[in-house]
């Protein structure tokens, strides 16, 4: 069970019921559970779609795409049957807020599920949870099985003469089934592989179906949209980016933590202030704003609203709300490292720019970071990653090829203080650096 | 082959929600791994038979997914995240400690059976890291020390 946090600057809307008991549904119902989803049962589809769209809601799971848009890209009509999927595949390094709401609020996701599913068209849901995530599936199933057992799923949803059916879904381990395609043939029984896009899900989806599928913190943020009104919630944020948002604040903090603030709160406000700032007497030497695929931003570059498009502005991204803080202790090198390491265990291998270059380049950092670095391969690091952007069915090659180009952009100095048999300053003495074995490159 | 009741009670209720039999396959593949403790040739041509699928189409699944294993394991399986949020609060040394205090590395089990030791990737506890996960139980914020315990007491457990 991870320990919650609070600052007075926090907005509670997707939080509120953390803590409070909300996986019993008798307490979820006291604190305005399914009420919305009632409210929405007595609105036009057309109506729930405009009333997201205003918000300004943008997926959560790190596009930023739109929520009410991607709803109303699914077809009116539509031989096949529909379908909402969640997606709670939570697997972005620095991102650990699904977590949180699948532990304290289940009820609130499935309430989204089905307010979608009215929105769209579907008759059934699924809410895929990540493997590892096991105390949560666990919590997600009662919970839809508390929901039945109620009538507010399953025949005549609260006496409307509809049906809403909705399940619980597990992975096995695999961060690329986060992405919506390979998500939808990990839940199809198959290897997590991206599909060719067009159609796309919202046309061709589960089975054939138009699918829908939101991230767990989007759907979660839909029941209060409804409820409080799209005006509302759009004024909690910055223009085009509606709401709040489980920052996951991670790394060198004194106060790490899951807090909830508003759109647009300032990215140096967030680690000083909410975060408790560096500590240790150490100094901050970079962030990575919205997990571990996102560039990395220098001290200079921090005073800015984190909104997506804000962050974008300032040659990062959103992501997903990991920020993950490194103090100057940090070896660069090793970080970045360590990021590759994990696209290139997590690379499906489907894309040949992805799956061989995620392996040169994890074998390089890995010799660079010994100190059996080139001039070279600066160059060449920069090089391979740059082919990799746009050259893959799914963004997977995309989260690995950005962060290592602003790694070796913003930080050429510390690469070139690694070459030619240099040892790495920041490691301790004695420590045992990883080798490449001999011709494994 | 066997498994318990509670397996084949989800199983009969999961096969019901979706439009193919195969759908099951990823999570039903996880609860009877936590049943044998290892996906057996035995599960593997269970399962194949029960959602018309070849071993090999199963096999094909199991060998993309990390939890997944087809070898015997320890008891416990202990997961060391090492990734960047846990990495930036000492998960090296914590694997390393890790390494020492049970003597075995990456994917090892310890001769009495008790322990294997992996190192993984991001497991979601980055705002409580370093973290490990033994088996699906999450210990967080954890210190050399702190682990010595956790350690101790799955150790104590695993001998009863």
């Amino acid at each position: 069970m991870a320990d919650l946090v609070s600052h007075p600057d926090e907005v509670k809307v997707v939080s509120k019921r953390f803590g409070q008991g909300a996986t019993n549904l008798d307490r979820y119902l006291e604190l305005d559970g399914y009420k919305a989803v009632q409210k929405a049962l007595a609105m036009q589809p057309d109506a729930i779609i405009n009333e997201v769209k205003n918000s300004g809601l943008r997926g959560r799971g790190g596009a930023g795409f739109s929520t009410g848009m991607k709803w109303s890209f699914v077809p009116k009509q539509s031989a096949k049957p529909k379908y909402v999927l969640c997606n709670g595949d939570e697997s972005e390094p620095g991102t650990c807020k699904d977590r949180l709401i699948f532990e304290h609020d289940p009820h609130s996701v499935i309430e989204g599920v089905m307010i979608a599913a009215l929105a769209v068209g579907a008759q059934t849901g699924y809410i895929y949870i990540r493997g590892e995530y096991r105390y949560l599936s666990i919590i997600m199933q009662k919970a839809i099985k508390d929901a039945y057992a109620r009538g507010f799923i399953g025949k005549n949803v609260f006496g409307s003469g509809r049906d809403l059916d909705i399940f619980w879904h597990g992975g096995a381990g695999a961060y690329e089934v986060g992405e919506e395609s390979a998500l939808m043939e990990s839940l199809e029984g198959k290897r997590g592989i991206p599909r060719i896009r067009p159609p796309f899900p919202a046309v061709v989806g589960l089975w054939g179906g138009p699918t829908v599928i939101n991230n767990a913190e989007t759907l979660a943020s839909v029941p209060p949209i409804i409820l409080g009104g799209a005006e509302w919630y759009a004024n909690l944020g910055t223009p085009k980016n509606g709401g709040t948002r489980l920052f996951c604040l991670s790394g060198n903090l004194a106060k790490p933590g899951v807090y909830e603030l508003p759109m647009g709160y300032n990215l140096k406000e967030m680690i000083y202030g909410v975060g408790g700032g560096i500590p240790n007497g150490r100094a901050l030497k970079a962030v990575v704003p919205g997990g571990s695929s996102t560039p990395v931003l220098l001290p200079e570059e921090i005073d800015i609203p984190m909104d997506f498009d804000s962050v974008g502005k300032a040659g990062s991204m959103l992501g997903s709300g990991g920020v993950v803080v490194l103090d100057d202790t940090t070896c660069i090198v090793k970080f970045a490292l360590r990021t590759i390491k994990f696209y290139q265990h997590e690379s499906c291998g489907w894309c040949i720019p992805c799956r061989e270059g995620t392996d040169w380049l994890k074998k390089t950092l890995t010799r660079f970071h010994a100190g059996g670095g080139l001039k070279k391969d600066i160059d060449n690091i920069q090089y391979l990653s740059e082919n990799m952007l746009g050259r893959t069915f799914c963004p997977l090659g995309d989260a690995a090829a950005m962060p290592t180009i602003a790694f070796v952009k913003k930080f050429r100095k510390e690469f070139e203080d690694h070459l030619e048999g240099k040892p790495c300053a920041f490691e301790k003495e004695g420590a045992v650096v990883e080798q490449l074995p001999v011709l494994a490159h | 082959m066997k498994f318990s009741d509670e397996f084949e009670q989800r199983f009969s209720e999961m096969i019901g929600h979706y439009p193919t039999k195969r759908s099951v396959l990823v999570p039903t593949l996880l609860y009877a791994q936590d049943e044998v403790g290892f996906l057996s040739d035995e599960v593997v041509r269970e399962i194949a038979g029960r959602l018309d699928l070849t071993e090999l189409e199963v096999r094909n699944v199991i060998s993309y997914y990390s939890l997944l294993t087809t070898k015997p394991r320890g008891k416990y399986n202990v997961q060391v995240c090492t990734n960047i949020a846990c990495m930036l609060r000492g998960a090296e040394e914590l694997f390393t400690h890790c390494k020492k205090k049970l003597g075995i590395g990456h994917k090892g089990t310890t001769p009495d059976g008790i322990f294997t030791l992996e190192e993984v990737e991001c497991i979601g506890a980055c705002s409580w890291a370093p973290a490990i996960q033994v088996n699906y139980v999450f210990h967080e914020n954890l210190t050399p020390e702190k682990l010595n315990d956790v350690l101790d007491q799955y150790k104590s457990k695993g001998i009863q």
